[in-house]
């Protein structure tokens, strides 16, 4: 993987003179099809709230965690995320009511717990990394790991993107074509857990989803097919990965929040495209 | 994954256009909700090539049953299929089904195509809709006359172009019993009488069973076969000349309001 990641060194850029751009170039390159693609999904299927809480929730995870003695809190981060994210599909399933209180209540405990857990003895700061994430600190050996994430998430949720689509448009059709939405969406929900805990360390709780949900968004104000929206949102994300990581270089800022601002100027572009175009429709249709 | 529908293929090409003899039984469906009954005892035999539609008063279980028929609720009873070229096997029938009312974002860059895509294709919709996927769709919306929105977005469509390509995805593949739930509400006239001619003409064309659910009992009427008056339980079920005359029904849509003689 370094001896591939090493190839970078070619680009005629100060910055890929650098070990640590390379690795961060490499680890833009990977994740962010993979989160453009998944956000797709994730905004068409009105789940962009619910995938904020699984990040929010992270906080609490790490908590208990630290709580139990980890050196690395991974497995109980996505255990816990994984428990509320079930729990919060079970409830709606349970209740048919609307998601959107359950989801902020349970949001707002998972901060509130996870703060208290990892203040204990006043030693927050340490921990605040969580918050911001640091692209640069990632290692080769992680990047095998995203690597490996990539290919799983990734041909899971092309193998099953027919289904989830499908009932994000209308789940009685769904199940009325065979299918098993509740399930359906427990696997959703896992791949979405796992794409979030595992890019935590570098992207941060604090924008995570944005990250998820901001090329899909500004793709979908422009595209008139799933093919083009996809195509789109994976453009828009890996050119703002790039673009962002190299500016964070030269700004000296955070790369993730970098990212995540270059997208939302996308998102407005494509907004104004869309508001025009349906400025036209509306003549061409009065006329 | 049949490509297209020359008309009467449905009892595996044996017997031909219209057969009306394939049934579907539904036998004694009843369901409970938290303790109440909502349906009792609504046994029906549907023949295939026969538009059948429920009727009733606001919570008299019309969509309930439609969600025992298609499993979403549970219910005693059973529904069994008896193909006509097996008439002695009961199989689950193939279901078909096209939701009241698509409760969707308008904004959605989902296309028609690509909607039936991912209901029929295994290939993954991000790579486009083409090839079979494409051409099956086509040759289905052409059956409802929507070939030319197969491009559209969802949200671009109108309340009535909307029914039909849900329509045209309900017939792919070709269900042994078609489920409408109150298929023509918020459509505008126009719309309603294009959806129940094209359904009229689906039931002798592919020769499906059809049960409808609706309110609007003045529309239902010219192309209903047969009318079942549901509240909680079968009221009565007959043609739809001997179902208008009964008089629990036309109390209830309010059809004796004429001035009592002096």
């Amino acid at each position: 993987m370094k001896a591939i990641i090493d190839l970078f060194a070619v680009l005629p850029f100060e910055w890929a003179q650098y070990e640590f751009m390379r690795n961060a170039l490499a680890a833009v390159l990977l994740v962010t099809p993979l989160f453009a693609l998944m956000g797709t999904l994730v905004v068409n299927n009105r789940m962009a709230f619910f995938s904020d809480a699984i990040g929010h929730a992270s906080l609490t995870g790490i908590g208990i965690g630290v709580l139990l003695g980890m050196g690395n809190p991974l497995p109980a981060l996505v255990g816990f995320s994984l428990l509320l994210g079930v729990g919060i599909l079970a409830m709606r399933r349970a209740t048919q009511s609307a998601m959107d209180t359950i989801i902020s209540l349970s949001m707002s405990f998972c901060i509130a717990l996870g703060v208290v857990l990892l203040s204990r003895g006043g030693s927050f700061n340490k921990y605040t990394h969580y918050l911001i994430g640091d692209l640069l600190s990632i290692t080769p050996v992680e990047i095998q790991g995203l690597f490996v994430m990539v290919i799983v998430v990734g041909g899971g949720l092309l193998m099953f993107y027919n289904r989830i689509l499908l009932i994000g448009v209308n789940e009685a059709l769904a199940r009325s074509r065979g299918m098993s939405p509740f399930w359906t969406q427990v696997l959703f929900v896992a791949a979405i857990v796992m794409v979030v805990t595992m890019n935590l360390g570098w992207v941060g709780i604090l924008i995570i989803n944005s990250l998820l949900i901001l090329p899909a968004a500004a793709a979908r104000n422009i595209a008139r097919s799933v093919r083009q929206y996809v195509a789109l949102s994976v453009v828009i994300a890996l050119v703002c990965g790039v673009a962002g990581l190299v500016g964070s270089y030269y700004l000296d800022t955070a790369t993730g929040g970098t990212v995540v601002l270059l997208a939302m100027g996308v998102f407005v572009v494509t907004l104004a495209i869309k508001l025009i175009r349906q400025r036209s429709d509306f003549r061409s249709s009065a006329d | 994954m049949r490509e297209s529908y020359p008309p009467g293929i449905q009892h595996g090409g044996i017997a031909a256009h219209r057969c009306g003899q394939c049934c579907t039984e539904i036998e004694r469906i009843g369901v409970r909700l938290d303790g109440v009954r909502v349906l009792e005892d609504v046994s029906l035999h549907l023949h295939c090539g026969e538009l059948t539609t429920v009727i009733g008063p606001n919570g008299a279980g019309k969509t309930t049953l439609l969600r025992a028929l298609l499993g979403e609720v549970p219910h005693s009873g059973a529904i069994k299929f008896h193909p006509v070229v097996r008439p002695d096997s009961a199989e689950a029938p193939a279901i078909g089904y096209v939701p009241q009312s698509l409760d969707f974002d308008r904004s959605s860059p989902v296309s028609v195509c690509d909607l039936f895509a991912a209901a029929i294709s295994r290939l993954p919709v991000p790579v486009g809709c083409r090839g079979g996927a494409r051409r099956t769709a086509m040759g289905a919306l052409e059956i409802v006359e929507a070939g030319e929105l197969i491009d559209r977005s969802l949200g671009r469509l109108s309340g009535g172009e909307l029914q039909r390509v849900l329509l045209a995805l309900s017939l792919t593949p070709l269900p042994n019993l078609l489920l409408l739930d109150e298929p023509v509400s918020g459509i505008d006239l126009a719309g309603r009488e294009l959806f129940y001619r094209t359904v009229s003409e689906l039931r002798r064309r592919l020769d499906v069973s059809i049960l409808m659910v609706s309110h609007d009992l003045a529309g239902v009427v010219p192309v209903s076969d047969r009318i079942v008056f549901l509240d909680r339980r079968i009221v009565c079920a007959g043609p739809p000349a001997e179902v208008l005359a009964n008089t629990e029904l036309r109390h209830a849509f309010g059809l004796d309001l004429s001035v009592p003689e002096p």
